[in-house]
């Protein structure tokens, strides 16, 4: 292989990127080691097991991703505003449209998700971290590594083409030849197991680490959203594992699970494909809802309606998420009987997402609500996700769906539901709980900026693609002739899709005004209305530890039970006793390396390199076993003074 | 997190410390996740259960006699494995060793069976890239395999921690979950032997 097969070459926008990356990345190792951060990375960053450093940092990449996939849509959008645009070629634009899809969901909305429930459940239940905070470490660095290895396909190698769905035969190695393809079923692969990985640790920790008196029926809503979100991915994701793996056999191995040859089936790819895909779209979206309800709960001051309902429906949609996949490819060639019972249990799941926004608007019902900004965000999820929810509805029926498949009515739902519900809840959820995080709040003021600018851009782009797709609009197309009238509403979509944009850069302003400005909390409630356990720390950042002591649970909303009896969430220092902590570890971290050096090595059919960098996943594996990882104490005294207790 | 913990001397030596039950009911849930794992495997096998292509069908290749002897030394090492738990339980250190390692002696003997299964189908003209059916049997019986291998492996290494630091609530839960692992592939493994072995002889004959 000579440097420019390598390298990607020739496209001036590429070259860019170059330039940028380079210059981003000596900019990081001279701060580094101008300011002698290098120790301080090392110690505080990358060898953590607390829960919400790991979440931070989830956070941390998934805005970064956010920011990829966001450029990747507005270089689409600026080519499809104008018919017969020469500013992208075919090949680049299916690239960018295949990096966009597989980047907002593997690496921006999970993450995302994934970090704020970091964050938060341990807390939210009383706990001082998670069942395994070591495997904790290892998922976070799993899914960074994988998210790497996907993104330095666009300078290296060249990216994946064949869409987020990546379905066969384009994706084999006829359609799809070079290393594109491999890297998104090798980063997926790798991403897969801290996802994996995530999923059996959260079910474990919100199963056995409650606070002593948290019955399953008294834990907080967004709890309950995790832990069906993990049942999901438990059960989901190993499917995923498996077609990614017999994809790769197929591409580098010569098997035949879905090629044309060998009497393979290219549809299976398609079955086993959104039968993990559609549970994914549960596992983004199930601690969204969960995250509204604290949300609404808190701001409206009334205990979330119907909170029983509430469970059952999300116990209900995880069971038929495994049960509607097929309404993702009802054109494909079924036969009316198995389209029919497709499309019936696809209406049923909406049933439960129905009573879920009544639960919501009765919540507000005749509560005192303050229109803070994660309040605004939860607000603007219930108008637009009915959007999407109704016209997922149309969709559900198979014989209207002929008529609005593979049109732009279809790109325009599915954004629907991922933006509003998805995305608004990571912006809320991020608000909402950026004091716990960081000790000072998100300024209101721009907040406010940043949710009306994004929601006018929001519709602004999507309400002309629901209109193009009924025109007739394809989606998957990277131009269009003049003479399909299109290229009005293409325009008003890319401006509108440009706002939101905007929005972001707003957002990042803030990120940096309000750490400059914001003033500091002094207490756990920071927003004075909390109602469960985060907010019963007696600081607004918790110490590493949680909670000097165990909280005891005696009713629903824990924290607002406490503020009517007049307890106060200061412990006893009678109470203190030494608390048992486990080790950091630079283990995690080096493992995932050895992961990434593995998957580049399969990527280019190096197999040297893939033995190599599994090698070096086996050494790490039976370091940890031989580790006896006794963890430590942290002492009475130490808490006493982190508590500022005295006799 | 381990705590001091008081227990009664029913308490079996694995499930006494906080780190061990967490770690033993976490590696249930992993099981989980690995029926899910070979399910959709079992799934693919059957889809392409007929697609032999021009390849040879498994009719033709399958024997039962190599089959039925891995079958036999498979199920027997689950037999021995229980009994080293057993052991363990006794606190017989030895007992443990023992069982185990004739566990692991047939669990070698199952491997070089299957490995000599594979190299003859090859010989034969039954490889992973002959045809879509030849592709799903190897992935399914080959994952199974790759998991005994990886057992064995694992076993070994935690045998070696035991035979350093003795039987502690740390190490027996380790043996313990690896114990679970083990049973985990016998039942796998009669799966396979239903689904892949008995089905491709009777139901591709003809």
């Amino acid at each position: 292989m000579k440097w420019d097969e390598f390298f990607v070459t020739g496209d001036p926008l590429i070259y860019g990127a170059d330039v940028s990356i380079g210059l981003t990345v000596i900019g990081i190792l001279f701060y580094l080691t101008y300011f002698k951060k290098w120790q301080w990375l090392w110690r505080e960053w990358l060898t953590t097991v607390d829960h919400k450093k790991l979440g931070i940092m989830y956070i941390a990449s998934a805005v970064l991703m956010l920011f990829r996939g966001g450029v990747d849509a507005l270089l689409m959008r600026v080519q499809l505003a104008t018919p017969d645009s020469k500013f992208l070629d075919a090949q680049h634009y299916n690239e960018i449209f295949t990096t966009h899809g597989t980047i907002m969901i593997i690496f921006m909305a999970m993450p995302f998700l994934i970090g704020l429930i970091n964050v938060v459940i341990p807390l939210q239940i009383g706990a001082r971290d998670v069942a395994f905070p070591y495997l904790n470490a290892v998922s976070f660095w799993t899914f960074f590594i994988g998210a790497m290895l996907f993104n330095i396909s666009f300078v290296i190698g060249g990216s994946p083409s064949a869409g987020w769905t990546s379905y066969m035969p384009l994706a084999g190695n006829e359609l799809s030849p070079g290393p594109g393809q491999n890297y998104y079923l090798l980063g997926l692969q790798i991403a897969g197991i801290g996802t994996l990985l995530t999923g059996i640790n959260f079910l474990v920790t919100i199963l056995k680490m409650r606070a002593p008196g948290m019955t399953l029926f008294k834990m907080p809503m967004f709890t309950w959203s995790a832990l069906i979100t993990m049942i999901i991915i438990v059960f989901a994701f190993p499917i995923l594992t498996v077609a990614l793996a017999l994809m790769t056999f197929d591409r580098l191995f010569g098997a035949h699970f879905f090629t044309l040859q060998g009497a393979g089936m290219d549809m299976l790819w398609a079955n086993l494909f959104w039968l993990w895909g559609h549970p994914e779209v549960y596992i983004v979206v199930l601690p969204a809802f969960g995250m509204f309800s604290e949300i609404i709960s808190t701001f409206s001051r009334k205990v979330l309606f119907g909170y029983k309902a509430m469970v059952w429906a999300m116990v209900i949609i995880a069971g038929y998420s495994f049960l509607v996949w097929v309404h993702h490819f009802f054109t494909m060639g079924q036969g009316e009987l198995v389209n029919s019972v497709f499309s019936i249990t696809t209406m049923i799941i909406g049933i439960p997402t129905g009573i879920k926004i009544f639960n919501w608007l009765f919540t507000m019902y005749k509560g005192k609500i303050s229109f803070t900004t994660p309040m605004l965000w939860s607000l603007g999820f219930i108008v637009n996700f009915v959007i999407g929810g109704v016209t997922g509805v149309m969709l559900a029926m198979a014989a209207a769906d002929y008529q609005y498949h593979n049109t732009y009515f279809l790109v325009a739902h599915f954004h629907y539901v991922l933006i509003a519900g998805t995305v608004f809840s990571c912006f809320a959820g991020l608000i909402f709980w950026y004091p716990k995080m960081f000790g000072y709040k998100l300024n209101e003021a721009i907040g406010k900026w940043v949710f009306w600018v994004f929601n006018i851009g929001f519709n602004v782009c999507f309400i002309p693609q629901f209109i193009l797709g009924l025109d007739g609009m394809p989606r998957r197309v990277y131009t269009y002739s003049a003479a399909s009238g299109w290229g009005g509403l293409n325009m008003l979509s890319t401006v509108g899709g440009f706002l939101m944009g905007i929005a972001f850069l707003i957002l990042a302003y803030n990120f940096y005004y309000s750490f400059r400005y914001s003033e500091r909390e002094n207490t756990g409630d920071s927003w004075g209305l909390g109602r469960t356990l985060e907010w019963a720390t007696t600081s607004a950042v918790p110490p590493h530890y949680n909670f000097a002591v165990t909280p005891t649970v005696t009713a629903m909303d824990p924290l607002i039970q406490m503020k009517r009896d007049k307890q106060d969430v200061k412990p006893k220092i009678e109470d203190i006793k030494k608390i048992h902590m486990p080790d950091n570890s630079g283990v995690p971290f080096f493992m995932a390396s050895f992961f990434f050096v593995a998957g580049f090595g399969l990527v280019f059919e190096w197999y040297w390199m893939g033995i190599v960098g599994l090698i070096g996943v086996f050494i790490t594996l039976i370091i940890r076993s031989f580790d006896k990882n006794e963890g430590y104490y942290v002492s009475e005294e130490e808490i006493k003074e982190t508590e500022r207790l005295t006799v | 997190m381990a705590h001091a913990e008081v227990h009664d001397h029913n308490t079996p030596l694995e499930y006494q410390s906080e780190t061990g039950r967490l770690n033993i009911l976490g590696f249930w849930v992993f099981l989980g996740a690995e029926i899910a794992l070979f399910s959709t495997l079992f799934a693919t096998y059957l889809v392409l259960m007929y697609r032999t292509a021009d390849g040879p069908t498994p009719h033709e290749l399958f024997e039962l006699k190599g089959v039925l002897i891995e079958t036999f030394l498979l199920l027997t090492s689950s037999f021995t494995c229980g009994i080293a738990i057993h052991e363990m339980r006794r606190r017989n250190r030895k007992g443990l060793f023992i069982w185990m390692i004739i566990t692991l002696a047939l669990g070698a003997g199952f491997l070089g069976y299957e490995i000599y299964e594979f190299v003859t189908y090859v010989h034969e003209g039954a490889a992973l890239g002959t045809s879509a059916f030849w592709s799903g049997f190897f992935v399914i019986v080959g994952t199974h395999g790759l998991h005994v291998t990886m057992g064995i492996a694992w076993i070994t290494l935690i045998l070696i921690q035991v035979a350093r630091r003795g039987l502690t609530p740390q190490t027996s839960a380790k043996v313990f979950i690896s114990s679970l692992y083990w049973h985990f592939l016998d039942v796998v493994w009669i799966f396979i032997f239903t689904a892949v072995y008995l089905t491709g002889m009777v139901l591709h004959n003809g």
